[in-house]
């Protein structure tokens, strides 16, 4: 079995406090093939990925089991010897690249450190070394791109130097885990092909760690599919897209299916108008950030803003909700004018504009009971008090599906999806007629984004309540929205009823972030790359 | 960044501005004036008023403000209310036995308490860690004059070693004048040390749980070199702030000590000033106590510009 470069047996990780990630996991991984690893949060794919270099981050310690790496048992051995592997042998790319690069170094001292440091090359070797792997990222002046610090370069290049760092020894296994999760769409097409390519150019083997399974289906040979710190089952990625064994697995991919297939809400809303932009601008100092925005969203519709990050889609909700006042143009909202910053806002339009945000952890508050953050705007708003009160917040308890007795527990008690939910209902307490969504699934897993987004419709057929969805994830778009706008650097560059905007996309820019969101077709990427 | 730092500049010279005014207010609203000080139970009405008269208290406030001022702008701080001798010819061999004394405890304290600091939290949990924790918060909690009695007790009184009056005089040898700034020496360098080294771990430990050391770890590098070369960097800031205050106290703070040892610094002769009501030297030392702080400060948020990798380095431009 001389070409399983890396055997995993039976391997069990714990917290220190005694809770076990991972319960014996066992898996191999050959000679120039890229394994994908493959599961929701907490599954323990990034513990595994860490593992496999002999490191616990936070505490975490290997309980059992075996991980043999270049003729040695890295869960059990010296601390010199588990040393000596990594970087070396096996090296790690993490997700953000901005916060794995030292912000005091240049990008070269860092590169070249650990080949120079574990004796592996010269430093002039190390070099040349470092500006093949720069040339062969599509850096731009690979000859002196490292001399720049990390906060000098995009997050595309900053990625792309990450593999350039983990590559800098040449080792026999990458770790990859969820290099591109944190670009843009459009970004993450070309580092996920430079990353494929790059890896089979120089032979090597790499663990790739990710949650979404249409970026998996692109590089990885075979799939391990992980839930709660448990393998559910091993293939082909093509055996595991088109005929997959265990149960879970097939809710995994039908969703990722529906979320790249399903249509849009069918019907046009032609209620009356709810909100308008008249030639918006907005600053951050004087720095123009959004300009000219002119957008109209009738009662009870959906309207998605799309776009990249920097587009401005945040900027408009936070102009919506009176956080930033407009340095030009006017919001109508219901026929009025609405007064440019929330302060000078009634505590009923207070009351008709909600906002719920990207992370639910950070938007609850810790020491509040699940009861409290809900009854909270029941007594501002309708002056509910009491026993009243309560109803009402078990009420709404139940429509957004979540089991009356959470009404006592501290939001640390609930997973995420369930805090989402939360923020939801007390936004609805409010009984609001415009609810501004902020990326609301971005945090969260795609079966979870699932549930969540068909309780935001479900909610509106019911009390006719009017989104404004703002996100970079086009399979919600589709999945939601009314009418989507596209966001390119402050302007409005489209906009147009969902469906159509997917058939026919008027525009260069939306065509390309709509050939951006990767397909489970395996073939995918290489053919969105050989497109004219 | 240039533009930052000069921004820094003013602001520091503002504050000395401020400084002088409330050094000035602060004396005159000083009970009891000196001509009372000076002439005592027997003074009469008529020659309390000749004497201010004499000694120029009878101006209005705003014009001796201006005065003294532009005086002290030119260097000349006034003549003490007291003796009548120059402020200045008093006060500078005061300021710089202080500073021999801070330079003293300073050279020794800060690289210690640097280095210990950053082995602790090299070493965080271990029995290192641990003892340089509880002796550190021992010297923070003690007062200074009871650690500078309890090393008079032993270095002194019991072993002879060292004598315990810090006596210095002009043309004394250097050998002798080391011997006899030990004793206040230790004791100003266990509490500055105590409080950077406390500040230096917690600051390297922040930084320790940043991604970017997770990534040097997984390069295969030593425990140390990853601290050393990855951690303490980013840390320089806080520390640099940390180290510029120990110093201001070295110099402005450390009056008690002084007194314990009778030793002829800054601190103790502003004290004196202030019990015999002598304004121009009470003000003259607290505007150098000022000028020290504002000074340090202004250097300590300088160096912290200036080590900003972003501010160094700014987008855009070539490295």
């Amino acid at each position: 079995m001389s070409d399983k470069i890396l055997r995993i047996r039976n391997l069990r990780v714990s917290t220190d406090s005694g809770t076990e990630l991972l319960h014996g996991v066992s898996l191999d991984l050959e000679q120039g093939e890229i394994l994908g690893l493959i599961g929701e949060s907490g599954a323990g794919k990034s513990t595994i990925g860490l593992a496999a270099m002999g490191y616990g981050r936070g505490g975490c310690r290997i309980t059992g089991g075996e991980v043999l790496l270049a003729g040695r048992d890295l869960a059990d051995c010296s601390r010199q010897d588990r040393e000596a592997v990594r970087g070396a042998r096996i090296a790690y790319v993490a997700q953000s690249a901005a916060a794995a690069f030292n912000p005091a170094h240049r990008l070269e001292k860092q590169i070249i450190e650990a080949p120079l440091y574990h004796g592996l090359m010269t430093e002039t070797e190390a070099r040349a070394w470092m500006v093949e792997l720069f040339t062969a990222l599509g850096l731009p002046e690979p000859e002196s791109f490292g001399r720049r610090f990390p906060h000098q370069v995009s997050g595309g290049q900053l990625q792309r130097a990450m593999v350039a760092m983990a590559m800098a020894c040449k080792p026999d296994i990458l770790v990859l885990d969820e290099p591109t999760t944190a670009l843009d769409v459009t970004t993450q097409i070309e580092v996920l092909r430079l990353l494929r390519d790059t890896i089979r150019k120089y032979g090597r083997s790499a663990l790739y760690i990710t949650h979404d399974l249409a970026v998996i289906a692109q590089v990885a040979d075979r799939l391990v599919v992980l839930r709660h710190g448990q393998e559910i089952e091993t293939g082909p990625t093509q055996q595991i897209l088109t005929a997959p064994r265990e149960e879970y697995t097939r809710r995994l991919v039908s969703e990722r299916q529906a979320s790249l297939s399903a249509p849009a809400g069918a019907a046009h809303k032609t209620g009356r108008e709810l909100l308008r932009l008249n030639r918006v601008d907005a600053t951050y100092g004087k720095v123009p950030v959004i300009s000219e925005i002119e957008l109209s969203v009738k009662q009870g519709e959906t309207v998605a803003i799309v776009g990249e990050s920097g587009s401005g889609k945040s900027t408009l909700a936070r102009v919506v909700a009176g956080l930033l006042p407009p340095s030009q143009g006017a919001v109508m909202f219901d026929g009025a004018a609405l007064p440019p910053s929330y302060r000078k806002r009634g505590k009923d339009l207070l009351r008709r504009i909600q906002l719920i945000y990207q992370l639910p952890d950070v938007a609850l508050n810790p020491r509040q009971t699940v009861g409290e953050t809900i009854g909270r705007p029941l007594t501002r708003f309708q002056g509910l008090t009491g026993r009243a009160n309560r109803a009402e917040v078990l009420r709404l308890l139940e429509q957004i599906g979540l089991p009356a007795e959470m009404a006592d527990r501290l939001p640390d008690a609930l997973s995420g999806g369930q805090k989402q939910r939360v923020c939801i209902a007390r936004a609805l307490a409010a009984k609001p007629d415009l609810i501004i969504c902020d990326e609301v699934t971005s945090a969260l897993d795609p079966l979870v984004a699932e549930d969540i987004l068909r309780l935001l419709r479900r909610l509106q057929d019911e009390l006719g309540i009017t989104y404004l969805f703002i996100t970079h994830d086009l399979s919600v778009v589709k999945r939601l929205a009314d009418r989507t706008v596209v966001m390119q650097k402050g302007r409005i560059v489209e906009e147009a009823e969902t469906d159509r905007l997917f058939e026919a996309p008027g525009q260069i820019y939306t065509r390309k972030l709509l050939a951006s969101v990767p397909q489970l077709d395996p073939g995918w990427l290489d053919q969105v790359l050989t497109a004219p | 960044m240039l533009t930052l730092i000069a921004k820094r500049a003013v602001l520091g010279v503002f504050t000395l501005w401020l400084v002088s005014v409330l050094v000035f207010a602060g004396t005159e609203i000083l009970p009891g004036d000196v001509a009372g000080a000076i002439l005592g139970q027997s003074a009469t009405p008529e020659s309390l008023a000749r004497l201010r008269a004499e000694l120029g208290l009878d101006v209005p406030a705003l014009q001796r403000y201006v005065e003294w001022l532009t005086g002290f702008l030119q260097g000349d701080m006034g003549r003490s209310m007291a003796s009548g001798q120059p402020v200045a010819g008093l006060l500078w061999p005061r300021f710089w036995n202080t500073m021999s004394l801070a330079a003293y405890a300073g050279v020794i304290a800060v690289p210690l308490a640097v280095g210990l600091g950053i082995m602790a939290a090299a070493l965080r949990g271990g029995i290192f860690d641990r003892v340089s924790n509880v002796a550190a918060l021992a010297f923070v909690s003690l007062p200074e004059y009871f650690l500078g009695l309890l090393l008079v007790l032993w270095l002194s009184v019991k072993t002879g070693w060292l004598p315990s009056l810090a006596d210095t005089y002009e043309g004394m040898g250097m050998a002798a004048w080391f011997r006899a700034t030990t004793l206040p020496m230790l004791v100003l360098v266990m509490v500055t040390t105590a409080q950077i080294l406390r500040m230096t771990r917690t600051t390297v430990l922040g930084v320790m749980d940043q991604p970017y050391v997770e990534t040097a770890y997984l390069k295969g590098l030593r425990n140390g070199r990853v601290v050393l070369r990855h951690a303490t960097p980013n840390a320089a800031a806080p520390i640099v702030n940390v180290v510029s205050f120990n110093i201001a106290y070295l110099i402005t703070g450390v009056v008690l000590v002084e007194a314990v040892f009778n030793y002829n610094g800054l601190g103790r002769f502003m004290v004196d000033a202030v019990s015999r009501r002598d304004l121009p030297l009470v003000q003259a030392a607290a505007m150098i106590f000022g000028a020290v702080y504002v000074f340090l400060n202004m250097v300590a948020d300088i160096a912290a510009i200036a080590l900003n990798p972003r501010l160094r380095h700014p987008r855009g431009k070539e490295a």
